[in-house]
């Protein structure tokens, strides 16, 4: 169903929150992954606020759709994201990366309420969702399988075995994001290691292309709700993003991979992401 | 132990470990459709092709690809089957070694591995197709129990009993055929708990896979022509161990020989000395196996014998470790 005024200004207030979320968790960590957090905010609200059949009162509902957050350094922000959906108390989240606390920056899913599969190490997730995919069509489960990538972590050869295997069994049941943020822990994408023509990659191997802007809900729902409505082919969504999305001095600067706050940094980022909001 | 399967014990007369996995695999299949196979190009050569014919629909081929094969492994299992994969033990255990610890073990994933052509099993192809490194990286992954049965007969059975056992399972096998030691499957095979292969109490031999029977030929041998009397473990599994045993050992033969076709470093003879140095008490101990090195080529029962784990091999060691002076008392000169 194409997404509403109605509906994109509702998931503009829990994106704005979780980007402050993220702000603050970064604080408490004394450092986090907020870049990337930051990039895929929109496509992670889409997908829990509109899209995923997920019940967080059933964290292990047989029926749910899963999600493999293959970019699993990303943990700073999916972990808020599930808090505020109810998965687990917010406050929680003030032990982040601490001695003893389930949270570290990687999400395990054995400790964390609603992740599906412990990530973290890159090029493992889109194997996985592959298996989780190949499972529920075997068993005759309608559930789906949605997995996020990085797009620097697409130098892992896996993700390309992985995607002959989707193509293979035509796992139209699985839809593949990239966060296509460009930029990675030593440079540009494109410096370090060159992934143009990223679209064509994807298209030979066999996936139905959709390049959105990621920071859009309306661009973002119509290539959902378009992998959805076929079965020809896999489809992968290019999102094209900003690192760091929301806070001005982290907009695609390649530092802001991986950084911690001060009370005043922490308060700067917060009323950027107010103006970004307007 | 057989719960109603219809293994036939004539067979394993003729039929390599692998092809007595892929026949019980085909029964245990039978029985539980939650139960899929996956390999990586190799479905003929591990013998889970026969899974594959008898189930195409619930077996995935992911091409030569063995990273991917443990991950999709991984997902399978998480969307509730029980996965059953083989590819070779080289590219299991080392190629997609990450996979293996993060995907299957760190989510503590009822995946169960097959793998075969370990040691020197497949000794004329060279180092790149052997695995003498396996139960090294295998036994240092928290939640893994790593098992290496001693011929087919025991493949069987600890391809039964990883069924129901919980969490990740690699099992390692060989490539061709290696007589059997068993007559049949009821010993009482246990996950975790060592068989009695030969009682003793002058030395212990401890020994997995196709050292098994080599040991207990050797045992036979020093019994009739040298009055020996020589104790043979069958430490099937390796992880967990069975310390009792080892423990049992170190106190009534006080003389330990270990014997494996894997590295010396990290494997069986390994384990069995973390147990010996923790009990604190003294035994004579020496570990046999491949002597850190790449093994040479050659067909396996001459690197048996090159490396001293065939029959007259286990015999010779035995015989030097008995020569030297053990003793109890304080004097660590002349001590072994």
């Amino acid at each position: 169903m194409p997404i509403t005024d109605q509906e994109i200004k509702e998931l503009s207030a829990v994106a704005r929150q979780l980007r402050k979320d993220i702000i603050d968790i970064t604080y408490w960590a004394g450092g986090a992954h907020i870049g990337g957090a930051m990039s895929m905010a929109e496509m992670l609200v889409l997908l829990y606020y509109k899209y995923l059949n997920v019940d967080p009162k059933k964290p292990d509902w047989e029926e749910r759709d899963r999600m493999v957050l293959s970019k699993g350094h990303g943990g700073v922000g999916y972990a808020p994201l599930l808090a505020r959906k109810g998965y687990f108390e917010f406050d929680q989240l003030k032990e982040f990366n601490k001695f003893k606390s389930p949270f570290g920056m990687h999400l395990d899913g054995l400790k964390v309420k609603g992740v599906d599969v412990s990530t973290g190490s890159l090029g493992h997730g889109l194997p996985i969702a592959a298996g989780l995919a190949l499972g529920a069509r075997l068993q005759k489960k309608n559930w789906r399988t949605y997995c996020i990538l990085g797009d620097g972590e697409c130098n892992e050869g896996t993700n390309w075995e992985a995607a002959m295997t989707i193509n293979h069994y035509k796992l139209t049941n699985l839809l593949t994001f990239v966060d296509r943020n460009k930029l990675m822990i030593d440079g540009t994408t494109e410096q370090i290691m060159g992934l143009e023509p990223f679209a064509d990659k994807w298209k030979a191997f066999g996936f139905i292309v959709k390049e959105v802007n990621g920071h859009d809900f309306k661009e973002l729902s119509a290539a959902i709700d378009f992998a959805l409505s076929q079965n020809k082919a896999p489809v992968v969504i290019i999102s094209h993003t900003i690192k760091g999305k929301g806070v001005d001095f982290m907009e695609n600067e390649v530092k802001w991979h991986y950084g911690g706050l001060d009370t005043d940094s922490r308060d700067k980022a917060k009323q950027s992401v107010d103006r970004m909001y307007g | 132990m057989s719960e109603g399967l219809t293994w036939n014990v004539y067979d394993a007369n003729t039929m390599t470990q692998a092809d007595i996995y892929g026949e019980v695999l085909c029964q245990l299949g039978e029985r539980d459709p939650k139960i899929v196979g996956l390999s990586a190009d190799l479905a003929k050569s591990t013998k889970i092709g026969k899974f594959a014919d008898k189930f195409p629909e619930r077996f995935f081929n992911v091409g030569i690809a063995e990273q991917n094969l443990f991950g999709v492994a991984a997902g399978l299992a998480k969307a509730g089957l029980l996965p059953f994969v083989s590819t070779m033990a080289v590219f299991t255990t080392l190629r997609a070694a990450e996979q293996v610890r993060t995907d299957i073990c760190y989510q503590n994933l009822s995946v169960k591995i097959i793998a075969t052509h370990a040691g020197t099993s497949f000794g004329a192809a060279g180092t790149t197709h052997h695995c003498t490194e396996d139960l090294a990286v295998m036994r240092a992954l928290a939640n893994m129990t790593v098992i290496a049965p001693a011929d087919g007969i025991e493949t069987a059975n600890a391809v039964k009993a990883c069924v129901n056992y919980p969490g990740p399972v690699y099992i390692r096998i060989g490539r061709g055929f290696e007589p059997r030691c068993y007559e049949n499957e009821d010993y009482g095979f246990e996950i975790g708990k060592s068989v009695l292969m030969h009682p003793g109490t002058d030395i212990t031999l401890i020994c997995c896979g196709v050292t098994v029977l080599q040991a207990l030929e050797a045992a036979k041998y020093l019994k009739q022509n040298d009055g020996l009397s020589v104790r043979v473990l069958n430490m099937h599994t390796i992880k967990p161990l069975d310390a009792e045993a080892v423990l049992a050992a170190v106190r009534e033969t006080r003389r330990i020989i270990t014997f494996e076709d894997h590295n010396i470093q990290g494997g069986l003879g390994s384990a069995v000395a973390d147990v010996i140095a923790a009990s604190g008490k003294g035994c004579a101990f020496e570990k046999v196996g491949i002597p850190d090195c790449f093994c040479i080529v050659g067909y396996p029962e001459d690197l048996y014998s090159h490396y001293q784990f065939d029959t007259d091999g286990i015999i010779r060691k035995v015989k030097e470790v008995m020569g030297k002076d053990f003793e109890e008392d304080e004097d660590w000169e002349d001590e072994v």
